[in-house]
């Protein structure tokens, strides 16, 4: 981009790539959620089902996303946030927003905040919460 | 605004019907769920015919019944869901809920069982005997129905992408054990095209996954005809977020993709018709629920006789198991949920549903705990045994509203069949992505709906209190299953004959590839104790992988 076109340019839209990861097929919510943040403005991209913490991880460099959001609902979210966790030095994923959402309880929020999860939003969130966070915790990224 | 499917009107959203009438001062509209307008009063000019015309249950088309006594002769079969862990923990759970009066089994697998994964597969990491019970082999199913009579107590497994191969398994075992597979009765739900659309346990791409289904049907057909291979599931589209019309007309679009799959086959409709049964979803708006399976039952019939030409009143009945989910219960307030069932179950028996498997009230976040169970199956035997539910057959019948209403979802329910149709059928509509697009934006316009109080959700955007800050339980996994499961697989991998194993494996990639019914190499496979995983892959090599589409169209 050159110097000169820098003051028309409108930045990049906050991309996120919300990923299913394990067996769990419930995707209501994850579907529900990429809508919504479409309606935000956000670029999505939704990975579909079933995805490993490799493929996700693989995903989110090469979308090069801002903020990965994960959608699980079968009560695995530890295992697998411990399992994804050691996967990010590798990809080298760098700064990014790491969302988990689906059926958590409170007590686990703790263990994944420590695990390195940015933010939970357990069921019965609202769609406005989690934008709102979302842009929140970006605004001050700079993307172009 | 009624959704769209990629840009083009869908017309799958209803007009609303008008009232004809104006409405009183003061009072605004009400519409059902499917966009109904609703009066506040209904009366005899409502239904255009005397209550005395309408048919007796029993009596074709089965508008308030499929049998004349209906619940007088025997009431509701109460088939909750169940099973977590291993084999032998679900086998103790088996028998806790008999013991206190359960009449029939639903059995919950595992994920990697359900995805066609032993429990040795690097993908199955954290996931085995997490939500329901994990099955490798025969073995498992042996000792998961120790000591349960399979001629007293019917069995549902609840299983899809890895149905035939766990269908013969519950044949094998039942043999094994020295039932009649001929007179044996029982369910598999083995409805994979609702798969694609919620669920998603999914394996092989759409066409070869109807081709398994039908291989299920013709087996059971010729070999095990008391046995129901499929249990087609209107719940898991409404569970999606479609309304109730849409749930009737979508499953019975699919019902009859696999009717005509069979066909093909040279079967007579009367030969398996049948056999094949639904499971419907409750929630929502109480009469709404019970008009949509009575019109709903009535168009199947019409469907059945008329359009497949089936004779015997049996192959137009539609058997059903119903119940509440997800969906309509909610993570705040959890114990609402308990009320929340006992309408539902209302709705099944004033519906009159062959079977209910009602949910509990933690089943909005986790399966079911011992307790949550104990309080759902007593719902139903308050029903039964307090409160005379069963004493007079289609209590509703005759009544103005519900007669208007019930008339009302069978056209409705028709004309999204139809409407299917043009768009080039729901096989069309599942394999490209377009009805699973339509679906989940009506679940976003619902979700949106709820946070603006549009709808109302009792303790959720209403009546909340300070003390909902109350956590959740999920159910607990022990390691010291997975490490029984894992020795379990080790030990039936170290006895089993492998020579036999690899012979009935191949001979399940030749059949597979011949585009031979694979049931007959299944059961032989299954019977060789190979694991569901070693012949999901050899299924996997023929068939190949589902690869889903992946569609959020703009408004």
């Amino acid at each position: 981009m050159g110097v000169g076109a820098m003051t028309d340019v409108t930045p990049r839209k906050i991309k996120v790539l919300l990923a299913k990861p394990g067996l769990d097929g419930h995707d209501v919510g994850a579907k529900v959620v990429v809508r919504a943040l479409l309606d935000a403005g956000f670029e999505v991209v939704y990975t579909g089902l079933r995805k490993t913490p490799e493929e996700i991880a693989e995903r989110a460099k090469e979308e090069n996303a801002d903020v990965i959001g994960m959608s699980i609902l079968s009560g695995s979210h530890i295992p697998f946030a411990q399992r994804f966790r050691k996967l990010w030095d590798e990809y080298n994923l760098g700064t990014k927003l790491w969302l988990i959402g689906g059926n958590v309880p409170k007590k686990d929020h703790g263990t994944l905040k420590d695990i390195g999860v940015d933010a939970v939003f357990a069921t019965g969130s609202k769609l406005d919460d989690i934008i709102t966070y979302i842009k929140e915790q970006t605004a001050r990224w700079p993307r172009n | 605004m009624a959704p769209k499917l990629d840009g083009e009107t869908t017309g799958l959203h209803r007009s609303r019907a008008l009232l004809g009438e104006k409405l009183p001062p003061g009072l605004k509209p009400v519409f059902s769920e499917a966009g109904i307008e609703l009066k506040p009063v209904y009366t005899a000019a409502d239904i255009g015919r005397a209550g005395d015309t309408l048919e007796l249950p029993g009596e074709y088309p089965f508008t308030r019944g499929i049998h004349p006594e209906m619940f007088r002769r025997r009431p509701w079969t109460m088939r909750q869901y169940t099973g977590f862990g291993n084999a032998k923990a679900t086998n103790e759970r088996f028998h806790y809920l008999i013991k206190n009066g359960q009449t029939g089994l639903n059995v919950a697998f595992d994920l990697p069982t359900q995805c066609g994964l032993d429990s040795d597969d690097p993908a199955a990491e954290g996931e085995v005997g997490r939500v329901g019970m994990a099955v490798d082999s025969l073995r498992d199913f042996e000792v998961a129905f120790d000591g349960i009579d399979l001629d007293k107590i019917t069995v549902s497994l609840t299983i899809n992408g890895s149905a035939a191969i766990l269908i013969a398994m519950y044949l094998a075992m039942a043999e094994k054990k020295g039932f009649d597979v001929e007179g044996l009765r029982g369910t598999a739900q083995n409805d994979i095209l609702k798969e694609f659309v919620g669920r998603g346990t999914w394996i092989f791409p759409v066409e070869p996954s109807i081709k398994l289904v039908g291989d299920t049907i013709e087996y059971c057909a010729r070999h095990a005809p008391k046995y129901s291979p499929v249990s087609v599931c209107g719940y898991h589209i409404r569970e999606s977020g479609c309304d109730p019309v849409e749930e009737m007309a979508y499953a019975f679009c699919i019902a009859k993709a696999y009717i005509d799959e069979t066909l093909k086959r040279g079967l007579a409709i009367d030969d398996f018709a049948g056999r094949l049964s639904f499971n419907f979803n409750i929630f929502g708006r109480i009469f709404e629920q019970v008009a949509k399976f009575r019109g709903g039952r009535r168009l199947w019939a019409k469907i059945l006789k008329e359009e497949y030409g089936a004779t015997d009143p049996d192959n137009m009945w539609l058997r059903m198991i119903a119940g509440g989910g997800g969906f309509g219960l909610t993570i705040d307030q959890p114990e609402n949920n308990i009320m929340r069932g006992a309408y539902y179950a209302l709705i099944a028996a004033l519906a009159g549903a062959q079977t209910v498997a009602l949910c509990c009230y933690d089943e909005a976040y986790t399966i079911p705990s011992p307790k949550a169970q104990r309080i759902s199956l007593r719902t139903m035997q308050l029903l039964i045994e307090e409160m005379g539910l069963c004493d007079t057959v289609d209590p509703l019948g005759g009544s103005y509203f519900v007669e208007r209403l019930t008339d009302q979802m069978e056209a409705e329910i028709e004309k999204t069949m139809a409407r299917v149709d043009e768009l080039g059928g729901i096989v069309t509509l599942i394999a490209d992505g377009r009805l699973q697009d339509h679906v989940s934006r009506q679940a976003y316009e619902h979700e949106k709906k709820v946070e603006s109080g549009e709808i109302r959700k009792v303790g959720v955007n209403c009546y909340r209190i300070e003390e909902d800050e109350l956590d959740v339980e999920m159910h607990p996994t022990k390691p010291e299953d997975l490490a029984l499961q894992l020795a379990s697989l080790k030990a039936v991998k170290a006895e089993r004959n492998e020579p036999e194993v690899a012979r009935t494996l191949d001979r399940l990639r030749t059949d597979a590839r011949a585009g031979l019914n694979t049931m007959p190499a299944i059961m032989a496979a299954v019977k060789a104790y190979a694991t569901v995983g070693e012949m999901t892959k050899v299924l996997i090599d023929v068939y190949g992988r589902y690869q889903e589409p992946i569609r959020f169209a703009a408004e």
